[in-house]
């Protein structure tokens, strides 16, 4: 559960020369001084060319293979595999299973995440605590909080029921007892809440950074010309915050995409909360097919490689261009 | 109440810039009412952890313990001790690992730069991000292939790789802020790179290995995906056990919750601690400026 962005700061030397007379000496002399550098580089260069890229390329190439079992060969069988999913119902509905629980955790988690610091922006006694609080589940794995969370919302009906359905039913307010996770359509709304119990407190450090960021003179100016405080935040600080909202929506998307660990402990692999990353573990270790295990693989890195990228490069390019 | 609280907030805080008493009060109450919230699943866990089995049913699940007991520590200790233990002696080196390539290539990529270092920069951060699962099929073979199964070399190996990216931007952004001229000075005296690298950055790395450090400790800690393809059931770590654990319904809940604490307590006790730390990781790079 990571990410993050670039941020700036390098120097000016690697920049490309003008060709002039004597540039094969200058840069004779020069590379004595940038080549040690890059040997001191080298030796991750050289792990993760090997072990993300090299392997991304392997991956592709089974992917595109109809090596269906682990002891045979496979010989190239273009997209095949890629379109033969779409074809079975249990794809599909692995794909429509993640886009709902990425709707709802990312719009959950940043709602969330953007209210607790709006709450918290204004030096509050007890600001630390609170941020404690909130940032806490950062701190604990997926596993441990789908433990807790599959406890939460078991599905049980009323008699039996555990959790907060037995909670709902002692204060009488059994219209909110609901099968929670294993509900056929929405369940997955469901199976986003512990997600962005997880998620939401990260979501507010980074809004609290932004809102902070904000020069004071800024919001002063502002209320100078009238603006009430609402109308700050509305007009001058939100406006900033774009930066932050891209950087928390990139990473709550990416991990949403292939989330796999908060499914596994909550539902196992009960097909009602499947979603591709499931998908592909079933696939991998119980029908042994590394062809559409890695044609699995496949989609969820396009998934994430057509935000991420741009993303990368335009945060790299404006860096640049601030010339830091 | 989440919906309504914005207006309630503007309202009175329009008034007057700032915090009036009115305003002040709203805030706590909403946020009382979230971190009650946020605490449940907590209190759930405690509450749970120290029943007695005969008490972990559903008819009393919400209440205190009637007789406070350990049974479910000791069921759960002895169900995780072993992966407790894989976990020490798989993060431990991996997050070292991690730390130190990441400050080598940080030095270089901030301040002693060769040509394409932004291209690989860039090709760094994309493995930041990338689903481990594109990646899995073809590690797990690699590792079988090479007879590596048996131990926790696999587990280390993706983790340290894994963790270069993060462990290189957070680095390459704390060099940047070191000023150009002391690093010219060292060179016109005449050190090299090592030299450098050895007598004007590592001094002053000491707060941000710390960074690094807990940064992978937890990431590794927390880790299921990488565990369940490149490990077996003697180098399973904590996080794969608690599942096995909690996945088998035979398992009374007193001792799921136990688990749950027991393989969350190192992380929880390192961001409790070493918050101030914990947080500059998670904010590394997120933010501009």
């Amino acid at each position: 559960m990571s990410p993050h962005v670039a941020q700036a700061g390098a120097g000016t030397e690697g920049r490309p020369r003008p060709r002039t007379p004597g540039r094969l000496h200058r840069m004779r002399v020069r590379a004595r001084t940038w080549l040690p550098g890059l040997l001191m580089v080298l030796p991750s260069i050289l792990l993760i060319g090997v072990f993300v890229y090299g392997m991304i390329g392997w991956n592709t190439s089974l992917a595109l293979s109809d090596q269906h079992a682990p002891v045979q060969d496979g010989s190239f069988v273009g997209l095949t595999n890629f379109a033969e999913l779409w074809q079975e119902s249990r794809w599909p509905a692995a794909v429509g299973n993640a886009v709902v629980f990425t709707a709802v955790f990312v719009g959950g988690a940043l709602f969330l995440g953007w209210f607790l610091g709006l709450m918290l922006d204004k030096g509050l006694r007890g600001e630390a605590a609170f941020r404690t609080l909130f940032l806490a589940p950062m701190a604990v794995s997926f596993i441990a909080t789908g433990v807790v969370w599959r406890w939460l919302m078991n599905p049980a009906p009323a008699e039996r029921a555990t959790g907060l359905n037995a909670l709902f039913v002692q204060f009488d307010l059994d219209f909110l007892v609901n099968d929670w996770w294993t509900a056929p359509n929405m369940g997955m709304a469901a199976m986003a809440l512990p997600a962005i119990w997880q998620l939401s407190g990260y979501i507010m450090a980074l809004f609290l950074a932004g809102f902070r960021g904000v020069p004071e003179e800024l919001r002063e100016a502002a209320r100078v010309d009238g603006c009430s405080e609402w109308g700050v935040y509305r007009h001058v600080v939100m406006p900033q915050l774009r930066p932050v909202t891209l950087s928390a929506v990139i990473i709550l998307g990416h991990m949403s995409l292939k989330v796999f660990d908060l499914i596994i402990a909550i539902a196992g692999q009960q097909i009602v909360a499947d979603v591709p990353a499931v998908y592909m573990w079933t696939t991998v270790f119980e029908v042994r097919d590394p062809a559409k295990g890695a044609t699995i693989a496949s989609y969820l890195l396009i998934a994430v490689a057509v935000f991420v990228i741009p993303y990368l490069v335009w945060t790299i390019r404006k860096e640049r261009s601030e010339g830091r | 109440m989440n919906r309504s609280a914005p207006e309630r907030v503007t309202a009175t805080v329009s008034r007057a810039p700032g915090t009036t008493p009115l305003g002040q009060a709203a805030k706590f109450t909403v946020l009382f009412v979230l971190a009650a919230l946020f605490l449940l699943p907590m209190y759930v866990l405690l509450v749970t952890a120290f029943k007695p089995f005969d008490e972990a049913t559903a008819a009393r699940a919400w209440l205190l313990p009637q007789s406070w007991s350990l049974q479910g520590w000791a069921a759960a200790w002895d169900a995780l001790a072993p992966g407790l233990w894989n976990s020490v002696q798989m993060v431990v080196p991996s997050a070292i690992l991690s730390a130190v390539l990441g400050s080598m290539n940080g030095f270089v990529l901030a301040r002693w730069r060769f040509p394409g270092a932004d291209t690989v920069f860039t090709l760094f951060l994309f493995g930041m991000f990338i689903p481990y699962q594109a990646v899995m099929i073809p590690l797990q073979q690699t590792m079988v292939e090479a007879g590596l199964m048996g131990g926790l070399f696999p587990l280390i190996l993706a983790h340290t790789v894994y963790g270069i990216p993060i462990c290189t931007l957070i680095f390459r952004n704390y060099y940047a802020t070191i000023p150009h001229t002391l690093i010219e000075a060292a060179r016109v005296d005449g050190a090299g790179l090592l030299r450098t690298y050895r007598s004007v950055i590592l001094p002053v790395s000491a707060p941000v290995f710390a960074v690094t450090l807990i940064w992978q400790f937890t990431s590794a800690w927390n880790d299921f995906l990488f565990a369940v393809f490149l490990t077996g059931p003697n180098t399973w770590p904590v996080t794969v056990q608690l599942n096995n654990v909690a996945g088998s319904m035979v398992v009374p809940y007193n001792q799921q919750m136990a688990a749950a604490v027991l393989a969350s307590l190192p992380t929880l006790v390192i961001y409790l601690v070493l918050g101030r730390y914990f947080m500059r990781g998670l904010m590394a790079g997120a933010l501009k400026g």
